[in-house]
C-alpha cells in the first residue's frame, strides 16, 4: 500500500514543480492522493472530508516555498494540522483528589482493556503509587482469572472475590478494600461492550457513578475501520470518556482511527500500546501519528528542513532575479551553500519520493565531488566574472582552473552548463531554480 | 429463529446504516449523477476499502448509462448484485469429513474471538452428534487456558493442555495424538492471537502447523483465520499475509452484531477467494452462523 502511494505522489510532483502560490488547481491531485491515504489509513470518511475541506481552505493562497512543490508544501500543511488535531504529547494521568482515585477501563470486546489494565498499574507504580486492580467482567469466561494472574504476574494485588457476581457490588467492595489496605489508586477493568448495547452501557453508567472516577478511559483497538466514530462517539455521549488509549500499534496498521476519535469527541490520546507485554505502553506522539496515517514522513520532513534553512526573504529576492533573467554565479554559489545546509546530497534525494527511481543511477560521491569542484571554480572568479560570466575569456579561464586547482576542461563544462540552464530558465517562469540545479548537476 | 432471520438480525444495524443512506439520498428521487457521490461514501463507511468501491461504482455507473438503473430499487438490485457476485464463489460451508480427526486450526490477531469462535464451533459439532476435543496452543495470554477450559466445561467436552508459557507446537503434538488415539472427529486447536508482522510468531504457527501434519497426515484440514467486523483496512493485511504464510482455507468474520460493516470481506473475498464459514453475530454460544452470500449481499441492500 504505501508502495503504491510513494509512486502516486512521485507521478503528482513531477506536474507540480514550480512555485508560486498554493492554488486549487496546483493541489488539485495531491489533495486528492491525501484524501487516498487518510482513507485507506481508515480515517472515517466524512471525517476525511471535512477535514481536508478546512485545510484546503487554509491553505489557498499561501506562497510555497522555493525548495519544494506545492504538492509537497501542501503535505505538510496537512500534516501539520493533523498534529494540531491529535492534540498534545503525553497528557498524564489524573490520579488526583482523595485517595482512594479510580480509573475505569471501558471499551469493545477484545480491544485490550485487561492487558491495559495491567499496563496502567506498572506505569502507576513506577510514579509511586499503590494501585490496586479490580476485575469486574463477570461475563467473559475466565476474564476475572486472566486480571488475577496478569497481577500476579506483575506483583501488584487484584481483588478477586469470587463470591460477588455483579459489576457494581464488586466496585463497593473493592473499594472498601482499597481503603482499609492503604491502596491509593483502583484501576477498574470491565467487561467488553457494544457501544449500543443499551442494557450493558447502564451497566457501565451505574459503575461509574459509584466510583465517581478521575479518568474514564476509552481502551480502542487501533485497527478500528470506519466504525471508530460511532464507537468513540456513542461511548462519549453514554457515559463521558475523558481519554482513549489506543492498542496493538504495534502491528501495520496505519491507524486513522486516531484521527476519528479525536475529531468526533475531542478527548485527548493518553496511551498507546504497542504490544502484549506489560511494559508496551508509550506516550502519545501526535507527530509521529500523523506521519504514519500520511504515510508520508519523508515529504514531511524535507519540507520542515527546507523552511529551517531558506530565508523567504532570500527566496523572494532569488525569484526576482530569476525572472528578469539576473540570476549570477554568485547567486548559484549561495544556492550551493544553503543547499549542503539541507544534507548530503544523497540523503536530500532520499527526501524526495520521486527520486528514489534514479536514487541507484546517482553516484553520490561524485556528484558531491562534483559540487565541491564548481564551488571551487567560483570561488576563483572575481566578482565581476560572477556576475557577467560574458567577460570570461579564454585567458581568464586558464587562471581560474589553476586558481580552483581543476582543469580548464572543468571551467569550460561549467560555464557552458551555466549559459545552458540561463537559456533553459528563461523559457521557464516558473521552477527556473530547480530547472538550472538539475541542469548542473545532474548531467 | 430462521437462519435467514438470524442473519438478517445480525447485520440488520449494518444493513440499516448502508441502506438508510443509500434510502436518504435517493428517496423516490430518480437516478441521477449526484447521487453517486453519496452511493460511494455509503460503500466506503462499510469497510470496503477505495478499490472495491471503485469496482462497485464503475458498475453502477455502467449499467446508469445504458438505462438499466432508474430508481433507488434499482440502484439497490444492482448494488446487491455485485455485492452477491463477488461473495458467491467464497460461500462454501465448513465440513469435517475429509479427515478423521478432522484438525480445525484456529488463527487471527489479538482479540478478535478466536477462542469464542471455537467454543461455538465445538457446539456446532457437538450437537450433530460429533465428538469433538480441543487443543489449548495459546499458552501466551493469561488465563487463555482457562478461558477455553470454561467453554468446554460447558459444552462438556475434553481439552489437551498444558502449563501456561509451554511449547504451543507441543499442545498442538499432543491433542493430534490424544484425538487419534481416542477417536474423535473433530479436533479445534486454540492458538493466541497474533499481528500479522511478527516473524518470529508467524514462524511459531508455522511450526504448529508442520508438527500437526506430521502426526497426522493431511491435517490440519482447515485453517480457519478470524477476523473482527470492526477492524478497518488492516484485515486484509491480515487475510494476505496469514494465507501467505499458512495457507488459510477458511475465514469467520466476528462481531458482526455491532455497527461495524465487515465491507472488507468484499477485497479479501475478490482478492484471495478463501471461503468464508461463518459469521459471528454475539457472544452466546450459538451466536455463529453459516456465511451466505445471497443473505448477506440481501440483507445489505435489501
Ligand atoms: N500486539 C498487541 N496485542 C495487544 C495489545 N494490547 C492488548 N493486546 C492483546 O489483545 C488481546 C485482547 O486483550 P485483552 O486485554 O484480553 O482485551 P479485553 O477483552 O479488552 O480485555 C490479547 O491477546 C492481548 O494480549 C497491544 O498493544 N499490542
Ligand atoms: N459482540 C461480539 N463479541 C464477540 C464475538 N466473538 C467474540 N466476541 C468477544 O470478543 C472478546 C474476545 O474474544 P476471544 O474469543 O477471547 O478472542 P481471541 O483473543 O481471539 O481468542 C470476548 O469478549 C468475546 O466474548 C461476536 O461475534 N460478537
Ligand atoms: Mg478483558
Ligand atoms: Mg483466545
Amino acid at each position: 500500500m504505501f508502495e503504491k502511494l510513494q509512486e502516486r505522489l512521485e507521478a503528482t510532483f513531477k506536474k507540480l514543480r514550480g512555485y508560486g502560490k498554493l492554488t486549487e488547481d496546483n493541489i488539485k491531485e495531491t489533495l486528492r492522493e491525501v484524501r487516498v491515504a487518510l482513507l485507506e489509513a481508515d480515517v472515517n470518511f466524512r471525517i476525511a472530508k471535512e477535514f481536508l475541506e478546512k485545510v484546503k481552505e487554509k491553505a489557498l493562497g499561501e506562497d510555497v516555498l522555493m525548495s519544494v512543490t506545492p504538492g509537497q508544501q501542501f503535505i505538510k500543511i496537512v500534516y501539520d494540522e493533523l498534529c494540531e488535531l491529535l492534540g498534545a504529547t503525553n497528557k498524564p494521568l489524573d490520579v488526583s483528589g482523595s485517595p482512594p482515585v479510580s480509573i475505569i477501563l471501558v471499551g469493545l470486546q477484545g480491544s485490550g482493556k485487561t492487558t491495559t489494565a495491567g499496563k496502567l498499574a506498572l506505569v502507576l507504580r513506577k510514579k509511586g503509587r499503590r494501585p490496586l486492580l479490580v476485575p469486574s467482567d463477570i461475563y467473559r469466561p475466565a476474564a476475572i482469572e486472566q486480571l488475577t494472574k496478569v497481577g500476579k504476574q506483575l506483583n501488584i494485588p487484584t481483588f478477586a472475590v469470587p463470591q460477588l457476581k455483579e459489576p457494581l457490588a464488586i466496585c463497593k467492595e473493592a473499594k472498601a478494600y482499597a481503603m482499609k489496605n492503604g491502596f491509593d489508586t483502583m484501576i477498574v477493568d470491565t467487561a467488553g461492550r457494544l457501544h449500543i448495547n443499551d442494557e450493558m452501557v447502564n451497566e457501565l453508567v451505574d459503575q461509574k457513578k459509584f466510583l465517581n472516577p478521575r479518568e474514564t478511559l476509552l481502551v480502542l483497538d487501533a485497527m478500528t475501520g470506519q466504525d471508530a466514530v460511532s464507537i468513540a462517539g456513542t461511548f462519549d455521549a453514554k457515559l463521558g470518556v475523558d481519554g482513549v488509549i489506543l492498542t496493538k500499534l504495534d502491528g501495520d496498521t496505519r491507524g486513522g482511527a486516531a484521527i476519528s476519535i479525536k475529531a468526533v469527541t475531542g478527548k485527548p490520546i493518553k496511551f498507546i500500546g504497542i504490544g502484549e507485554k506489560f511494559d508496551a505502553l508509550e506516550a502519545f506522539y501526535p507527530e509521529r501519528m500523523a506521519s504514519r496515517i500520511l504515510g508520508m514522513g519523508d515529504v514531511v520532513s524535507l519540507v520542515e528542513k527546507a523552511q529551517e534553512v531558506f530565508d523567504e526573504r532570500q527566496a523572494k529576492d532569488l525569484e526576482r532575479k530569476l525572472r528578469k533573467d539576473e540570476f549570477t554565479l554568485e547567486d548559484f554559489k549561495d544556492q550551493i551553500k544553503q543547499m549542503k545546509k539541507l544534507g548530503s546530497l544523497e540523503s536530500i534525494v532520499t527526501m524526495f519520493p520521486g527520486f528514489n527511481k534514479v536514487k541507484g543511477m546517482i553516484n553520490f560521491s561524485e556528484a558531491e565531488k562534483d559540487i565541491k569542484r564548481v564551488e571551487a571554480i567560483i570561488n576563483s572568479m572575481t566578482m565581476k566574472e560572477r556576475a557577467h560570466p560574458n567577460i570570461i575569456d579564454g585567458s581568464r579561464r586558464v587562471r581560474i582552473s589553476k586558481g580552483s586547482g581543476t582543469s580548464v576542461n572543468d571551467v569550460n563544462n561549467l560555464l557552458k552548463r551555466y549559459m545552458e540552464a540561463r537559456k533553459m530558465m528563461k523559457k521557464l517562469t516558473k521552477g527556473g531554480m530547480k530547472g538550472l540545479q538539475r541542469q548542473l548537476f545532474m548531467r | 429463529m430462521g437462519l435467514f432471520e438470524k442473519i438478517k438480525n445480525g447485520l440488520a444495524k449494518t444493513r440499516d446504516q448502508l441502506v438508510t443512506q443509500i434510502e436518504w439520498v435517493i428517496s423516490g428521487k430518480p437516478v441521477d449523477e449526484s447521487v453517486f457521490d453519496e452511493i460511494e461514501e455509503a460503500i466506503i463507511l462499510s469497510d470496503a476499502g477505495l478499490e472495491t468501491t471503485e469496482i462497485l461504482m464503475t458498475s453502477l455507473k455502467e449499467r446508469w448509462k445504458r438505462g438499466q438503473v432508474k430508481t433507488s430499487e434499482d440502484v439497490k438490485k444492482v448494488m446487491s448484485e455485485e455485492v452477491e457476485r463477488m461473495l458467491s464463489g467464497v460461500e462454501v460451508p465448513a465440513t469435517a469429513n475429509s479427515g478423521k480427526p478432522f484438525v480445525i486450526l484456529c488463527i487471527g490477531v489479538n482479540g478478535v474471538g478466536k477462542t469464542t469462535t471455537i467454543a461455538k464451533i465445538a457446539n456446532i459439532y457437538a450437537a450433530a452428534g460429533k465428538k469433538v476435543l480441543l487443543g489449548a496452543c495459546d499458552t501466551f495470554r493469561a488465563a487463555a487456558i482457562e478461558q477455553l477450559q470454561t467453554w468446554a466445561d460447558r459444552l462438556r467436552i475434553d481439552v489437551v493442555k498444558h502449563a501456561e508459557g509451554s511449547d504451543p507446537a507441543a499442545v498442538a503434538f499432543d491433542a493430534t495424538k490424544a484425538a487419534k488415539a481416542r477417536g474423535i472427529d473433530v479436533l479445534i486447536l486454540d492458538t493466541a492471537g497474533r499481528l500479522h508482522t511478527k516473524a518470529n510468531l508467524m514462524e511459531e504457527m508455522k511450526k504448529v502447523k508442520r508438527v500437526v501434519g506430521k502426526e497426522l497426515e493431511g491435517a490440519p484440514h482447515e485453517t480457519l483465520l478470524v477476523v473482527d467486523a470492526t477492524n478497518g483496512q488492516n484485515a486484509i493485511a491480515q487475510a494476505k499475509t496469514f494465507n501467505e504464510a499458512l495457507s488459510i482455507t477458511g475465514i469467520v468474520i466476528t462481531k458482526l452484531d455491532g455497527t461495524a460493516k465487515g465491507g472488507f470481506l468484499l477485497p479479501i473475498a475478490h482478492s484471495l477467494k478463501i471461503p468464508v464459514r461463518y459469521v459471528g453475530v454475539g457472544e452466546k454460544i450459538d451466536d455463529l452462523i453459516p456465511f451466505s452470500a445471497k443473505e448477506f449481499s440481501r440483507a445489505l441492500f435489501e
